[in-house]
């Protein structure tokens, strides 16, 4: 089991998480030549070591991370949230909730 | 090499089984071959068989980093089957069942293949008319031996499944193919071995490629932990470690994911189980054979995380298991002996690459997703014809990098292009 440091929950199992997938991937701009979209979608650097990913916490906070893993080891050196001004905003409701 | 035959197992017997010998020779690395495939699992031992046997070609060098059954040859669930819908694969698959099924005569190694049917159960009227549809497309075209069977016919084959109307996914039906079966793993890479040795192929064992230098657009030197080896024409059968190689050529990115994928073996029973039962729908995804030790052999989906690592994760072995016990209950007390993890490519739509490269004397075979054993024959016979050929036959001119440039995903599972859903 890989236990993942949830920014917002603490740390968990990652069954609670989904996978999602290269967390380096910058999808283009809608008008961009198909090539751009092409290697976008189906190409992949399929790293073998240190690699930035995106993991969904489904079963917690429902929140996307961006953890960096390695995909050998499984060690996780880092996870932060993959939209910071979203959790920001979540933050902020939480204080002004409390 | 020794021939095999009824009589020299006879006369062995009654002389003290010392009548045997090497199986293949353990040479040491030349300094050139004219092919050198890299990877010594059963795709590149049958590519090596096929370049010799079939197209009658020499200096020929086979790379393996460990040895010989060590990877993914010995990490899986050994099932064969041609249950393929899609234009392109359907004929592929039935050519590959049509070698297994003269595999053990063609290599003169006994690979214990065994074609005892795959049955995939069915759980709903809509799953049924699916399956219709894919196996009367089989039956159309080439695959003789696929049916669908109703409930009673296949209480009468497997009458111990949990057929309780009260499960929670009630069996209604069956989609099978009777040529399908297993074979033994072990068997198949040391066949094929053998073979490729027998007409000269250097099967290097404990010899890493670490370095691939590059004269401009082709490949010119492999620096192996065994030494340099300059090579005319280069071939990457190495599945699950694609991309290291790849990016050792300095080729960038390709339309792979590794992803590890685990199977697991019971203790030994009685005989209980005849066929391969495949149960798959929700979140299950199970399937399952005896050995001819008696072992239980079964498997289930991927670890869902991309991952280099041969070893599995503890929630996919509790899913599986939970998928034992919805279809075979009986199986509640019997203790788990093994598991293990083998590392696959994951392609973008589940359909593999044989195909030419950017690199002029560079030749792929890699993104077996789940199905690379039952492909083993056709896909040496293939690359090969590749190899020698130096132009893609037409059977698999689809199976290129370029399919998806072109818009073509052949995505059997219909599950776009996420390597992970492609189980």
């Amino acid at each position: 089991m890989i236990r993942i440091p949830c920014p917002f929950c603490g740390t968990r199992d990652h069954s609670e998480f989904t996978y999602g997938g290269d967390g380096t991937i910058e999808y283009p701009a809608l008008d961009a030549p198909k090539e751009d979209w092409h290697d976008a979608v189906f190409l992949r650097d399929n790293v073998c070591g240190m690699q930035l990913e995106t993991w969904h916490h489904v079963h917690g906070c429902r929140m996307w991370l961006l953890v960096e893993r390695d995909t050998l080891t499984h060690e996780i050196h880092s996870v932060r949230p993959a939209h910071p001004g979203l959790a920001a905003m979540f933050e902020t409701d939480q204080e002004a909730g409390e | 090499m020794t021939r095999f035959s009824a009589w020299s197992v006879f006369w062995n017997g009654i002389t003290g089984q010392k009548g045997w010998g090497r199986q293949w020779r353990d040479p040491e690395p030349k300094p050139h071959y004219d092919i050198v495939i890299v990877g010594g699992g059963l795709h590149g031992l049958a590519t090596a068989y096929y370049l010799a046997a079939n197209h009658g070609l020499k200096n020929i060098a086979v790379l393996e980093k460990g040895w010989l059954g060590g990877g993914n040859a010995g990490r899986n669930t050994t099932i064969v089957r041609s249950n393929y819908a899609r234009p392109g694969n359907r004929e592929f698959y039935e050519h590959s069942l049509k070698l297994w099924e003269n595999l053990s005569h063609e290599l003169n190694y006994n690979v214990m293949f065994s074609q005892r049917s795959h049955i995939a159960l069915l759980h709903s009227p809509g799953a049924i008319d699916a399956a219709a549809r894919n196996y009367n497309t089989m039956r159309m075209t080439g695959t003789p031996d696929a049916e669908i069977w109703d409930l009673a016919a296949l209480k009468r084959a497997v009458p111990h499944l949990n057929y309780s109307d009260t499960a929670r996914f009630p069996i209604m039906g069956a989609a099978v193919q009777k040529r399908a079966g297993t074979a033994r793993h072990d068997a198949v890479a040391w066949g094929y071995a053998r073979g490729a040795d027998a007409h000269g192929v250097d099967i290097l064992q404990q010899c890493e490629v670490q370095g691939i230098a590059r004269d401009g657009d082709s490949v010119s030197t492999l620096e192996t932990s065994r030494g340099s080896i300059r090579a005319g024409k280069v071939a990457f059968a190495v599945a699950g470690n694609t991309s290291r190689l790849w990016n050792m050529a300095g080729l960038g990115k390709l339309p792979i994911e590794s992803h590890k994928l685990q199977a697991f073996v019971s203790e030994p029973l009685k005989p209980l189980l005849d066929q391969v039962v495949v149960f798959g729908i929700g979140g299950a995804h199970f399937y399952m054979s005896q050995s001819d030790k008696g072992g239980m052999v079964f498997g289930g989906d991927l670890d869902w995380y991309k991952s280099y690592a041969q070893r599995g994760n503890l929630p996919i072995v509790q899913d599986v298991s939970e998928a034992a016990m919805s279809i075979l209950p009986c199986l509640g007390r019997v203790k788990l002996l093994r598991h293990w993890s083998g590392l696959v490519d994951m392609s973008m739509d589940g359909t593999h690459f044989i195909c030419k490269t950017p690199l002029a004397n560079l030749y792929l075979n890699a993104g077996w997703n789940y199905g690379g054993f039952k492909a083993t024959p056709a896909s040496g016979w293939y690359f090969a014809d590749l190899i020698a050929n130096d132009r893609p036959h037409d059977r698999i001119r689809n199976y290129d990098l370029k399919r998806f440039e072109r818009g073509l995903q052949i995505d059997e599972r219909g599950a776009g292009p996420d390597p992970k859903l492609h189980g």
